[in-house]
């Protein structure tokens, strides 16, 4: 056991890097941290669409939130994986394709999150604003989405978390993050997985659980 | 856009593959199920039950399995697991289907950390004094919870357990990591055989998307059918 986390401890954390790209541990974490920063705005976005009153908006939007949020995500990577190189017309490679898997998926559920926390408030907030001459984006802007959004930060921590365990999908299409790394080592051991996902188990149990002490001493305080 | 074709996918060996994944996956699911609600409903008990160490035990269960990636479960359980076991159990093990074994092993303990944390807070949400005058009525702890507190908090709990069989739905795509010939699997495998990747996604898309409309409807029925009342 030590052996084995003696030989291999800077492979895992890092991957390749520096003689190579970057990966393990660190990929992980960048490609969560990518992922969830980007599908914030997306996020947003699609949620204000699904609150719309426009129709042409809210419809095409809520069937996109349907069809993203009832699928896997690995069913997700794969079209990005196949449709990406189409629309660039360059081959893509793993990291840019995971990455917008993840910042879609997420902001499909990031969507649902906004829609709901704003679907929450009392709905005289709404037309109060807008019966003191507010427009519909003020009365967001303004009143709506600064109460909506502030219970709201305990819960990116957590999507934070599941983020980090998505990135795990990326072994699937060859990515070299942690769990790819594992299975690479696991590979070269040959005679110890037991050891190898057991530790691989308990890295991320570390990252994630931390977090979620996090989110959860964070709700303590907002409240 | 290039030219589509659906033909041969649904005909023939490509549309046998699909199907067969398609079943097997449902398989999965449902089986997942059946062994999931258990595990949760007792883990969900240890959490709730007065000795101390029943709910560090359950405590430790739901965030040790929640904080691992589904993907990671699977390769633990199908990997590393069986060099733990005796050498006449992991031989017999290997003559059978290991690799559905693994995965069903993996989606249930993750599973069933989620679905005890809904069933949990459903039977939360019963008023406390409800118990207490229970076991103040002589009912044991288990009485109590079979008789009075359980049928109040099912209502309470079955929505956000449907909405978790949405999710164990989409899960099982992760089995195809170990070779589970589910759909995600038989999908690649079309796709590699026909080069018809899109069609192939868009059929299985299509699958996908269907058993998971089916059980948002059946969320909504039952909220319908059975609206939430709990005495207060």
């Amino acid at each position: 056991m030590i052996e084995l986390i003696d030989t291999y401890w800077l492979y895992f954390l890092l991957g390749q890097y520096p003689h190579g790209p970057l990966g393990g541990l660190a990929l992980t974490i960048v490609l969560a941290s990518l992922g969830l920063l980007l599908a914030l705005p997306l996020g947003l976005l699609l949620g204000l669409a699904r609150f719309s009153p426009l129709p042409w908006l809210r419809l095409p939007v809520t069937g996109l939130v349907f069809v993203v949020r009832g699928t896997p995500l690995l069913m997700v990577v794969f079209w990005a994986y196949f449709f990406l190189p189409s629309i660039t017309g360059q081959k893509t490679e793993q990291f840019s394709t995971m990455l917008a898997a993840l910042v879609l998926f997420d902001a499909a559920y990031l969507a649902e999150i906004v829609r709901a926390g704003l679907q929450a408030l009392p709905k005289g907030q709404m037309a109060a604003a807008r019966s003191l001459g507010m427009s519909h984006g003020q009365a967001l802007r303004l009143i709506l989405l600064p109460q909506a959004l502030r219970p709201m930060l305990p819960s990116l921590v957590n999507q934070f978390v599941s983020t980090i365990k998505e990135t795990s999908l990326g072994t699937i299409i060859g990515l070299s993050e942690l769990s790819f790394i594992a299975t690479a080592i696991n590979n070269q051991v040959l005679v110890k997985p037991l050891q190898v996902y057991g530790i691989l188990a308990l890295s991320y149990f570390i990252l994630c659980f931390g977090l979620a002490r996090l989110a959860y001493a964070l709700e303590a305080r907002i409240k | 856009m290039p030219h589509l074709d659906f033909t041969a996918l649904l005909h023939g060996q490509f549309r046998d593959w699909l199907l067969s994944g398609f079943l097997f996956s449902l398989q999965l699911a449902a089986l997942t199920l059946v062994l999931a609600l258990p595990l949760a409903t007792g883990i969900a008990l240890l959490r709730l039950a007065p000795s101390r160490l029943a709910k560090a035990i359950g405590f430790a269960y739901v965030e040790g399995v929640r904080s691992v990636p589904l993907l990671v479960h699977m390769l633990f359980w199908y990997f590393g697991a069986p060099e733990a076991l005796p050498v006449a159990l992991k031989a017999w093990l290997y003559t059978g289907n290991i690799e559905a074994i693994s995965a069903i092993v993996a989606l249930s303990t993750y599973t069933a950390a989620y679905m005890s944390e809904d069933i949990r807070s459903g039977l939360r949400a019963v008023p406390r004094a409800q118990f207490e005058a229970a076991r103040a009525l002589g009912f044991t702890f288990m009485a109590s919870m079979r008789l009075l507190i359980l049928p109040q908090a099912v209502r309470i709990t079955v929505p956000p357990l449907i909405s978790q069989t949405l999710n164990l739905w989409k899960n099982t795509s992760i089995a195809t990591v170990i070779g589970v010939a589910e759909l995600m699997y038989q999908a690649q495998r079309v796709e590699s055989a026909s080069f018809r990747g899109f069609e192939t996604f868009a059929i299985v898309t299509g699958a996908y998307l269907c058993i998971s409309l089916l059980i948002t409807a059946l969320a909504w029925l039952f909220q319908q059918r059975y609206p939430v009342r709990v005495a207060s």
